[in-house]
Parts: C-alpha cells; sequence; structure tokens
C-alpha cells in the first residue's frame, strides 16, 4: 500500500515536469501565431472581462495602500517639485523667445511644422493587470483589436512614453514598458539651452533587470556633454523605408546621474522616466488615423 | 459530487480567484518599491495543507493560469510552482510541523525559490539585457513582504478548503494524546 502510495506520487510529479517542459519547448519552438500562443490569446481575452471588473472593484484597496506610501513621499516632491518648478519658469522664458526665432526660421525655410503626434488617434485604456515579476514589467488593458489597437503601436500616459503593444487580442491588449528588459526606445537629448552641445544627441533607452526605476541612455558618444536635468524625448524617424515605432518628440525622462567616467567608458547617462510606470491607472495608445498607412514600411524602435 | 471532484473545483477556483486579485489589484501596489505574489504563497499553503500530490497538482494548474494571463512562455511558472507545491507537501508529510510559524517560514523560503527559480529560468532562455545587482535587493525584498502576508494568506486558503481538509496536526496530535494514541501511560 505504501509503495503503491510513493509510486502513484513520483508518477504525478514526473507526468507534470514531462507536460511543463513539453509546453515550454512547444511555446518557445512556435512563432507567435501558433497554437499555444493563439490558446493564450483566446483565453486572455476570455479573462480580460472577469479581470476588468475586479480592477474597478479592487480599486478602493489599492488607493488605500497606495497612500501610505504616497504620504511618506509627498515631503520630499513637494520640495523637489519647488525647486524643478522654480527652474523650468526661468527655462520656458528662454523657450518662449527660442519658440518664436524657430517659427519664423520655419517661414523661412517653409518646413512643416506640424506636431509630432499628428496622424494619430489616441484610444484611452484602462490599465486592468499587472505583472508582479521584476522580470516582466507589462500592463493589460481593456481595450484590443476592436478598438483599433494593433502589436507594436506606442502607449503614453499624461506624463510621457510608457510603452508599446506587444500582444492584442479582439478586447484586451499587454503593454510592454520601457522599464522591461526587453524594450529598447531610440531618444534624443533636448537640454534646456538650446545651444548646449547635448541637444539633439541621439542614444538608446533600455533598463536593467532589477532595477527598474534607473532607466539608461545607452550608446551616446564619448564626447557628448550631458548634464542632470536635460530631457529626453522619443528620436522617432519619419523615413519612408525605417519608420520608428514611436513618433518623435514624446517625452521619455530628465537625466539623474551624468558620470563621465561612466560616460566615456560605457557611453551611458542615467535617467528617470517622466510618467510613474508604477502607478498607472489609465493609458493612451496611439492609433494611427485612418489617413496614415504604413503597414509596409520597416519599422525601427 | 465525490470528495476528491470537489477538492479539484475547490482549487481551480481558489487559483483563478488568486490570480485575478493578484493582476488586478496585488500587483499593482508596491510595497518597498516591490509587489507582493500570491501565487507561491498559496501553492505553499496548499501542499502544506493537503499533501505533495495536490500541491504539485495546484502549483502546475497556477503557474499555467499565470503564464497564460501574463502572456509568458507557457510552462516556465508551472515548473516553478509545482515544484514548490510538492516540496510543501513533502514537508508536511515528513515532517508534519506543527508549529503556528511554520507558514511564515514556508511562505518565506517558497518565494525565495520561486524568485530564484524565475531568474535561472530567464538566464537559461537567454536575456538581451545588463542585470544589475540590485536584483538580489529586490528578490530580498519580495521575500520580505511575501514573509509578511504569509500567515494571512495560509489562514484564508484554509478557510477556503475547510470542509476537505484531513486533520490540522496540532489537532491530530492533541486527539491522539487524549485518546491514549500519544500518551506516555498508554505506552506503560
Amino acid at each position: 500500500m505504501y509503495k503503491q502510495t510513493v509510486r502513484r506520487r513520483r508518477a504525478v510529479l514526473a507526468l507534470l515536469v514531462a507536460l511543463s517542459l513539453l509546453l515550454l519547448t512547444a511555446y518557445f519552438g512556435e512563432s507567435s501565431g501558433g497554437g499555444l500562443h493563439s490558446l493564450q490569446r483566446g483565453a486572455l481575452s476570455v479573462l480580460a472581462p472577469v479581470q476588468e471588473g475586479a480592477s474597478r472593484a479592487l480599486k478602493p484597496f489599492r488607493d488605500f495602500a497606495g497612500w501610505f506610501g504616497d504620504t511618506l513621499d509627498a515631503r520630499g516632491e513637494r520640495d523637489k517639485l519647488r525647486s524643478e518648478r522654480n527652474r523650468l519658469r526661468r527655462e520656458v522664458i528662454g523657450a518662449e523667445t527660442a519658440r518664436r526665432e524657430n517659427q519664423q526660421l520655419r517661414r523661412l525655410v517653409a518646413l512643416d511644422n506640424s506636431g509630432s503626434l499628428e496622424g494619430f488617434e489616441p484610444v484611452t485604456a484602462r490599465v486592468i493587470g499587472r505583472s508582479p515579476t521584476v522580470w516582466y514589467a507589462t500592463i493589460n488593458v481593456d481595450k484590443g483589436t476592436g478598438d483599433g489597437l494593433r502589436v507594436d503601436q506606442p502607449a503614453v500616459s499624461g506624463d510621457g512614453l510608457v510603452g508599446k503593444v506587444t500582444a492584442v487580442t479582439r478586447g484586451a491588449a499587454q503593454i510592454t514598458l520601457i522599464t522591461d528588459h526587453t524594450s529598447g526606445v531610440s531618444a534624443k537629448v533636448v537640454t534646456p539651452v538650446l545651444t548646449a552641445q547635448g541637444n539633439g544627441i541621439t542614444g538608446l533607452v533600455q533598463t536593467a533587470v532589477g532595477n527598474p526605476q534607473d532607466l539608461r541612455l545607452d550608446f551616446i558618444p564619448r564626447r557628448a556633454r550631458l548634464r542632470e536635468g536635460d530631457r529626453i524625448v522619443t528620436a522617432g524617424s519619419r523615413s519612408d523605408k525605417l519608420e520608428s515605432l514611436f513618433p518623435p518628440g514624446i517625452p521619455i525622462g530628465v537625466v539623474t546621474r551624468a558620470d563621465e567616467e561612466e560616460l566615456s567608458q560605457f557611453q551611458r547617462v542615467h535617467i528617470r522616466a517622466y510618467a510613474d510606470l508604477r502607478k498607472l491607472d489609465f493609458v493612451q495608445i496611439l492609433v494611427p488615423g485612418s489617413g496614415a498607412d504604413s503597414s509596409d514600411r520597416a519599422q525601427t524602435p | 459530487m465525490s470528495d476528491s471532484a470537489q477538492l479539484l473545483l475547490r482549487l481551480a477556483l481558489l487559483a483563478l480567484a488568486t490570480v485575478i486579485v493578484q493582476f488586478a489589484g496585488v500587483s499593482q501596489v508596491q510595497v518597498f518599491g516591490v509587489s507582493a505574489d500570491l501565487a507561491p504563497l498559496v501553492v505553499a499553503s496548499v501542499g502544506l495543507l493537503l499533501g505533495a500530490v495536490p500541491g504539485a497538482i495546484m502549483g502546475f494548474g497556477m503557474g499555467l493560469l499565470v503564464d497564460t494571463v501574463l502572456l509568458q512562455t507557457l510552462g516556465v511558472s508551472s515548473l516553478i510552482l509545482l515544484s514548490l507545491g510538492y516540496g510543501a507537501g513533502r514537508l508536511r508529510e515528513l515532517r508534519d510541523p506543527a508549529s503556528a510559524l511554520t507558514p511564515i517560514a514556508v511562505g518565506a523560503a517558497a518565494s525565495a525559490l520561486a524568485a530564484i527559480g524565475f531568474s535561472l529560468m530567464q538566464f537559461l532562455l537567454g536575456v538581451d539585457a545588463p542585470v544589475s545587482l540590485l536584483l538580489i535587493r529586490e528578490i530580498l525584498l519580495y521575500v520580505l513582504v511575501n514573509a509578511i502576508i504569509a500567515l494571512p494568506v495560509y489562514g484564508l486558503v484554509r478557510r477556503a478548503l475547510q470542509p476537505l481538509l484531513p486533520d490540522d496536526p496540532r489537532r491530530r496530535r492533541r486527539r491522539a494524546y487524549v485518546t491514549g494514541g500519544l500518551s506516555p501511560l498508554s505506552r506503560s
């Protein structure tokens, strides 16, 4: 009797381990349109309404728990924001002058003065789920193909870039945040002083696994002179052959640490994202307007 | 409905409820910069309460559900969680721990093993990005947060499975002592 129980227990364990390994191998081997991927998307679309209901029901509890942390952070945040406000006030005055000059110059060379998000129709979506592991920074939202969402479309919040759509079903979509280790966004530097040397320098915004709050701007020129407070925006590109996933000019973050040694050795500075990616309730997905058609173009991050 | 069918149904509902509450609520609340993870705690609690086989089955099912909802590689979480469920179940079968603090220790160990196992799997599957040493700090904080909520989670799981549970170790020992099973008087 005892031997039979032991045998049964070991058989169940072996069966489950084999099943897991089989699933892992099959999933890894198939394309994103394969059977297991489709099954996964089907299950997600079934669970999405339940998740949405639960997300709404649990919002008061989330807010209550978040309130404690927010209260502790609020004091330091207030002082930081005050000094940032003073700095921005000075910059606005300089920027206003530059804007007027810019408009005049644009008129002179007859350039297109359109905004970076022109041609997109933002779709507002509610965040209904979030990955708990440090390895994946993903969120699920309650909009899907029915609302015009497609894979690789950029997602933004009121503060800046959030990520891009990586999977989509009829009524739900998964957004991989810029703090995910698989994410990479081509970006450029916008310095507060337009004549500064760092202005227009491009690089790649990435994150390191284990430290999602600290984004990095990698692959910048060794001699670039960047300073704390320099802004980072999406570089974008509207070339016909290699169009960027992200339109140009979306704010990403601000340089928090520009160490000369690190800059010369690793071509890297550290940045903090404008969007608070830990507390997202709503995001906007930038769906190309009806006039735009970029399906036949190659795309880069 | 037979007892095993009832148990399976309860385990399935428990797994579904855990995954929904996790992703819709718990994951979006950060304590010390990390989120708690109910999955390893619930699986370890089921193992502790029911034994190795139900623990492993619960781990496999819960892992499948987690990977499905997060659109992750299927099988990764299943493999890790089924090992945790089986391990917690074997602990119950071999040691039969009766201390009230057992769920905290087992919850912390399960969380640590889940985090390390998940990291190892990611390394095996290939990571393109740099890995910061702060990952260790994140794992330690995650284990701490999970250890804090391990006891209430264990209590909730026990309540959810109450009618179908075998005897609690402490109650079983008390009854055995009273009825003479473990009494030194009965041996003399």
